[in-house]
């Protein structure tokens, strides 16, 4: 054993020692790669000497972009976790004992801002026991029950689907895509839910939850709605934002002018062009320059793109909706529209916009008699 | 135009007023050599003491002629005549102020009167100026008694422009500034830095930032005031070339200047926020047909940039402002322009100014109006006092301390709120008390079929 290697060894012991975690993970990162160390060898060794799991991750830098990394995390659970521990039973008194509950798993899900409380209380009222969403909140003592789901949704497409597939392929777990972004997309989920669980009661009670919900959040956003119609959106973000995003625009009545697909795959494109239309316009390139001239050349209303491109668009004096990870609002479900537009309208209707485009009124009498006169004035 | 909703209860609880004697001797405190002298019972000034003291963290100079039963029934001119003589003779300041309070106005003084009795019998004080100011406490507030004896002092000691020759604009680079009470010390300052980057002298009437600026002085004990504007400066008023007024509260004060002195006058309600600094900046490049500075230019595109960045947290906010006309017209205009809305709004008297702010009600009352209000309107952020403090809490909201006083931090008479930057501070710091409540957050929730944590598996 090596000297790193050692100190891993002890660095386990350590975190196993202090905090007595239900398990640990260790990440590899460039110079241990580098360097040879057998990562997976201790991360064995130290298992079996202290009697918890000790999960190795091989995910040094420079094996690729964050997206490999989330893939390889995932096949980690897979291949480490999931599958080593059986579900608890059911707890008892349940408020609806007359239904039956079905396990799932939803994976990609990562229940930004609390975003997914707005969505789990309706799984509940459907009978839908979550085992594990990886990773929004996810317990290790949930990862490792994932593998007696009776359905998968993959909710994020690109980053994850290798667990769906791998779960498929070792426990023959079915699994679909979906979004709980926008009104659509969440009935659509709730019903795909029913028919891969091919349980009629389920399907019929999951309409009635659909239309009460539906005419309720409808309800809420009727004045927001007309205020945004009409509105139109640049959407820059990744993977299945790309299109789930849309529909939920598309909910408020608002118009998608383009989108960005440079995380999206194939099948992330077919769907953009069923909600946008064949000649929907695709960007690749991301770069500053290149978005903000989109929102000038299509007149867009509103950037909608991750954290980073924030401050590209306050400083071209364009609305911004930050939609990615470090995002602090909610956005899914029903619920989650009302934040949305909320949101939106707060950018786009703000005055700011104006102020910061209004020019000194200094300026805008710059005659230089004025200065003139003054300057007379001075030495006079 | 606002509807004014008046006062409909008998108690007055958490008041939000601070009373006219309190503005004026504030006033008097701005003069160098100064020093004021409340016209009632010892607790009428005790009180104002306590709240200056604890504001500004200073020794406050603060005379009473300390009406007791007697002198309340039988008369109190004595008290005032002898009390000038000894101010007059202990400390020969340059300025004394005769305020009266609600005692004294209710017994009837005719503290004019005084003045003229005392000026027969004691000749030998002609070179102290006695400004007699009517400022009973149960009209008014702060601002007004602010308003009324800067009245007084430019009606008593600012010479008309015919008898004392003076002549608009042989003063090229002076500048005369009449601040409301609303500007802090650190605002003067920051008002002195801009006017000298246009090449102006500054000559503010009065000028607190030169006596409650908090600085140390070579005399141990001063029984007036060190600092200010100096009387002398009042007969230069009339050469100035322009005149600028901060605050509507002191429009009457400005108007009777100009009508004095002849020299133009410029008013302006604040200097909150991007629109106002604007038609500021703008006036003062007018007046000295300079070109902006690109200091300034800098500070108003920082203030633009902060306005962006801001927005996210400030936009739709619901706010509650209590605080008197002045201020609450600064802070709804600031918070408009970023569009959030004042859904609070508290003043502690009526005045005229408030007739055309753009809000849909007023109320004249005292905090605990602000906290019922509030509450029915679910206000997410609170501006006031530090009496408002305890409002804000029981809001569970957070406060921007602001207005007078703030006794429970320091410092705050040196906050600078005023031009592009001190705005951009403001913004900052509204938007930093939101920050990490800027948004109701997601109720946590367990599903009902939650699995619970088992013991690792190592125990």
């Amino acid at each position: 054993m090596g000297r790193a290697e050692k100190r891993l060894f002890h660095a386990i012991k350590q975190a196993v020692e202090s905090y007595q975690p239900p398990a640990v993970f260790v990440y590899n990162t460039c110079v241990p790669a580098l360097i040879g160390d057998d990562i997976n060898a201790v991360c064995k060794a130290a298992s079996e000497r202290f009697a918890v799991p000790v999960v190795p991750i091989d995910c040094a830098g420079f094996y690729g972009t964050k997206n490999l990394g989330n893939r390889i995390a995932g096949d980690a659970m897979v291949d480490y976790v999931v599958g080593t521990r059986e579900p608890e039973p059911l707890p008892v008194n349940l408020p609806n004992p007359n239904i039956k509950i079905h396990d799932v798993n939803l994976i990609g899900e990562y229940n930004i801002a609390g975003e997914f409380w707005h969505v789990l209380p309706l799984l509940d009222e459907l009978g839908l026991r979550v085992l594990c969403t990886l990773s929004g909140d996810a317990r290790f003592n949930e990862v490792q029950t994932m593998h007696r789901a009776e359905v998968n949704m993959m909710v994020c497409s690109k980053a994850m689907v290798n667990v769906a597939r791998k779960l498929n392929k070792k426990y023959g777990t079915p699994w679909f895509e979906g979004s709980f972004y926008g009104i659509t997309d969440t009935s659509q989920a709730l019903r795909d839910f029913a028919r891969y669980l091919n349980d009629a009661d389920l399907s019929e009670r999951a309409e009635k939850i659909i239309a009460r919900e539906e005419t309720r959040i409808l309800d809420l956003l009727e004045p927001w709605k007309q205020r945004l119609t009409g509105k139109r959106v640049l959407l820059f973000t990744g993977g299945v934002k790309s299109w789930s995003v849309i529909s939920a625009l598309q909910d408020l009545g608002m118009v998608v002018v383009a989108t960005g697909t440079k995380k999206s795959t194939a099948e992330d494109k077919t769907r953009i062009r069923e909600l946008m239309g064949e000649d929907a316009l695709m960007i690749e390139d991301g770069s500053p320059k290149a978005l903000i001239k989109i929102v000038r050349d299509y007149k867009a209303d509103i950037l909608i793109a991750g954290g980073r491109n924030m401050y590209t668009a306050l400083k071209a004096k364009i609305p911004f909706l930050d939609i990615n990870q470090e995002r602090e609002f909610g956005y899914e479900g029903y619920q989650g529209m009302l934040e949305l537009v909320k949101q939106l309208t707060l950018t786009i209707e703000s005055p700011v916009w104006q102020a910061v485009r209004t020019t000194a009124p200094w300026k805008k009498n710059l005659t230089g008699f004025k200065n003139l006169s003054g300057l007379e004035m001075q030495n006079g | 135009m606002a509807e004014i909703i008046k006062r409909q209860k008998a108690l007055s609880v958490s008041p939000l007023k601070a009373s006219q004697p309190i503005g004026a001797a504030l006033a008097t405190l701005g003069f160098n050599h100064a020093i004021p002298m409340l016209h009632g019972s010892q607790g009428c000034t005790a009180f104002a003491k306590v709240f200056f003291v604890r504001h500004f963290r200073e020794p406050i100079p603060l005379q009473t002629t300390a009406m007791d039963q007697s002198s309340s029934v039988m008369g109190a001119d004595e008290n005032i005549i002898e009390g000038l003589k000894t101010i007059a003779e202990k400390s020969r300041p340059a300025l004394i102020t005769l305020l009266t309070t609600g005692l004294s106005e209710v017994q009837g003084a005719d503290i004019h009167r005084n003045v003229k009795e005392f000026r027969a019998m004691y000749p030998e004080f002609n070179d102290v100026a006695v400004v007699a100011v009517n400022t009973p406490d149960f009209t008014g507030s702060v601002e007004t008694g602010y308003a009324a004896t800067l009245t007084e002092i430019i009606k008593t000691l600012v010479p008309d422009a015919k008898d004392a020759q003076t002549l608009p604009g042989r003063r090229k680079r002076q500048i005369n500034v009449l601040a409301s009470y609303m500007l802090t010390p650190g605002d003067l300052e920051a008002l002195t830095d801009i006017f000298e980057q246009f090449e102006l002298r500054p000559v503010f009437i009065p000028n607190l930032a030169d006596s409650l600026d908090g600085c140390v002085t070579e005399s141990d004990f001063s029984p007036v005031t060190i600092g200010g504007t100096a009387l002398s400066e009042l007969a230069t008023l009339g050469d100035a070339c322009a005149t600028i007024v901060i605050g509507a509260s002191l429009y009457n004060a400005g108007k009777l200047l100009a009508e004095k002195t002849g020299v133009p006058s410029y008013q302006f309600d604040h200097l909150y926020g991007l629109k106002a600094n604007d038609k500021f900046i703008n006036t003062l490049a007018e007046i000295t047909g300079q070109i902006v500075p690109e200091r300034i230019e800098r500070q108003r595109a920082q203030l633009q940039d902060a306005m962006l960045d801001t927005h996210f947290m400030l936009g739709q906010k619901r706010i509650a402002v209590a605080a008197d006309a002045d201020l609450l017209i600064a802070f709804t205009d600031l918070i408009q322009e970023m569009g959030a809305e004042v859904v609070a709004a508290v003043t502690s008297c009526m005045t005229a100014s408030l007739n055309n702010m753009p809000l849909e009600k007023i109320k004249i009352g005292d905090l605990e109006d602000m906290e019922i209000i509030g509450k029915a309107e679910n206000v997410q952020l609170v501006i006031g006092n530090s009496h408002a403090v305890d409002s804000a809490k029981r809001l569970h909201v957070p406060i921007l301390r602001a207005g007078f006083p703030l006794y429970d931090m320091i410092g705050g008479y040196q906050k600078t709120w005023i031009g592009y930057r001190g705005s951009r501070q403001t913004l900052f710091d509204l938007a930093n008390l939101v920050i990490n409540e800027a948004h109701e957050q997601i109720p946590v929730y367990h599903s009902i079929y939650k699995q619970q944590p088992v013991a690792p598996s190592c125990h």
